[in-house]
């Protein structure tokens, strides 16, 4: 990679911004801001999504149309933006996305795979793609800005990062939900960030290493 | 954004680009064809693919794209290569370059090896995007990471986007951003079950469209910001909106890709009378093309010329956004907006102006765009 500080838009000289929300769900438990919000040791992933959708008991009937990763996704951004100003602070086109995982929509492929080739159906087969979570999380919130899926092989923070800094210094987004939903059967993660550029009590500087040190559950 | 500081930021030039479809291997091939009049859209009786015959536009089955003795690469991969090596060719640069960056769109890659492989876990490693960028990483000797974009039928143009973004920040000095999408069972299948698939040859913006066809195909377009290709066609703008309305239906009123044309033009200091004319996504489903029509309006470009190339290439899903945005630069160079093929009479509420014969033009502008399930919205600006 080449040091091109120069080529920078010096407009946006790289502003503070800020992780001032996170969630993540793995391996059964539940996290909000670092703090364990709920756990569900020993269940199936299935069962999982369903206590932690009964826990937050959002009166939202489309969640349990939506495949594993749409759930698993939709219920880290219902927990993440909980308490937040987001919707009220910013207008839809100002909040965008960037998400990533490794298996793209493959949990969902197969099971669309393993259908009867004659009674297929379109609830499947509109989950055969990565970005549906993407759209899901801004149907519930009303999100109209830029966003992307990619696929990596694992969680690159520092890319993430350089994506989500680029289009908050540009000002092509006030607020950026970033981070990784992966599901392949029963293995699972979720680690989902908001970004802002006002800091409040409980945020950290955005960096890669902040990211990964949440990714990993080591913050604090 | 003030002028000085506008300055600062490199220009994104276009160094060279490859089409390999059905209608030919290098865009060179491509444009003559379509210039010709050629479409490759035709009904197909594969069993491999559809119980029920059906219209899209196919490569041979024994198309082998680039020859690969030792069986190591994908149908999709072998496809994608040809592609990328070609456009390589054209332009003449070095992928091993620390400063180029390999940017991978698709739909649905290699989904099909569900199909043809048996299932074991190894498989699911097999099928994995990052696992078909990294042969195809190896195989040029790109030297960076791949980036992968897997965002439904937007995915070519934000391929575009996030390569311009990159060069724009100085992260990389070149992009190779290739889109590539092959057609299965499985595509197909699901089109079917959405009753998305037409009848007939497809007829956007047409009162009679019924359907989409699918297609098969590979598009791969150098991005550089090096100040040498300043005399090339420029990226000079794109931007992505979300409909936040439903998954798989268009926006109600377009408003969300008016706002992502709306934004591209004013980001490409752009006024409307700029524009010289739209490749449309243009799908001829019901839906896309009522919700094109609207955003199209909103953003003031009623009175465009506009086409949709989907009669000529199906609709190539990852691909598309690269495929059209090629045939749209040539258009450019060559002084020609090429027509939508049967388009006969209006058939979506707010009239677009799609051009029905070869048109010649002197503009030096055109804009892409493009939306795809989840509710996702894409638009590129290409000019000088």
């Amino acid at each position: 990679m080449i040091d091109t500080f120069e080529n920078l838009n010096t407009n946006a000289l790289p502003e503070d911004k800020f992780i001032t929300g996170s969630c993540t769900i793995s391996n059964g438990v539940v996290r909000k801001d670092g703090q364990t919000v709920l756990e569900k040791p020993g269940c199936t992933l299935s069962e999982l999504l369903l206590s932690v959708y009964q826990s937050l008991d959002p009166g939202y009937p489309k969640f349990h149309k939506m495949d594993n990763l749409s759930k698993l996704g939709w219920l880290a951004a219902e927990i993440l933006l909980q308490d937040t100003l987001v919707k009220e602070r910013y207008k839809a086109e100002e909040v965008g996305l960037v998400l990533a995982n490794a298996n793209s929509s493959l949990d969902n492929d197969l099971k669309f795979h393993r259908s009867d080739i004659e009674v297929r159906s379109p609830s499947v087969f509109v989950y055969t793609l990565p970005n549906i979570v993407i759209g899901e999380i801004c149907i519930r919130h009303g999100f109209k800005g830029e966003h992307c899926f990619f696929i990596q092989n694992e969680f690159d923070a520092a890319f993430i990062y350089r994506q989500v800094n680029y289009l908050m210094d540009q000002d092509i987004l006030e607020a950026c939900i970033c981070g990784w939903v992966d599901v392949l059967g029963e293995e699972y993660k979720a680690a989902l960030y908001l970004i802002e550029k006002k800091n409040n009590d409980k945020s950290i500087v955005f960096s890669a290493e902040n990211l990964n040190n949440i990714f990993n559950n080591n913050r604090d | 954004m003030d002028s000085f500081t506008k300055n600062k930021i490199p220009d994104v030039y276009v160094v060279a680009d490859n089409i390999t479809s059905p209608l030919g291997k290098t865009t060179y091939q491509n444009f003559a064809a379509l210039k010709a009049g050629e479409t490759t859209v035709k009904l197909h009786n594969n069993q491999s693919l559809s119980f029920e015959p059906f219209f899209a536009s196919l490569f041979n089955d024994n198309e082998l794209f680039y020859p690969d003795k030792e069986a190591k690469y994908s149908r999709f991969e072998r496809l994608l290569i040809a592609s990328v090596d070609d456009a390589i060719k054209q332009g003449g640069i070095d992928p091993f370059d620390p400063k180029t960056v390999f940017i991978l769109s698709t739909t649905k890659g290699n989904v099909g090896l569900l199909e043809t492989e048996d299932e074991h876990p190894e498989l699911y490693e097999r099928v994995s995007l990052s696992a078909s960028a990294r042969l195809i990483a190896a195989h040029f000797g790109f030297v960076n990471e791949p980036i992968i974009i897997s965002n439904a039928c937007i995915s070519g143009v934000v391929g575009i986007i996030t390569g311009m973004r990159l060069l724009r920040a100085g992260e990389y000095e070149t992009a190779v951003v290739a889109g590539a999408d092959v057609i299965s069972r499985f595509i197909v299948s699901g089109f079917q079950s959405f009753q998305a698939l037409s009848n007939d040859v497809c007829k956007p913006f047409d009162i009679n469209r019924n359907g989409l066809n699918l297609g098969e195909g590979a598009g791969t377009i150098i991005l550089s910001s090096n100040q040498k290709y300043s005399s090339n066609v420029k990226v000079l703008a794109g931007s992505v909106s979300n409909d936040a309305n439903h998954i798989s239906a268009p926006s109600r009123t377009g408003a969300e890709l008016a706002h992502a044309i709306s934004k591209t033009l004013y980001d490409a200091g752009k006024s409307t009378s700029d524009i010289g004319f739209i490749s449309a996504h243009g799908t001829a489903t019901s839906y896309n093309d009522e919700m094109e029509a609207a955003a199209i309006t909103i953003a003031g470009l009623q009175q465009v010329p506009l086409n949709s190339l989907k009669p000529n290439y199906g609709h190539t899903l990852g691909a598309a956004g690269l495929i059209e945005s090629i045939v749209s630069i040539q258009s450019l160079k060559q002084g020609l907006i090429l027509r939508t093929h049967h388009y006969e009479e209006n058939g979506v509420t707010n009239e677009v102006n799609v051009c029905v014969t070869p048109t010649p033009t002197t503009t030096d502008t055109f804009l892409k765009t493009a939306s795809g399930f989840g509710g996702c919205n894409a638009a590129v600006i290409f000019g000088k």
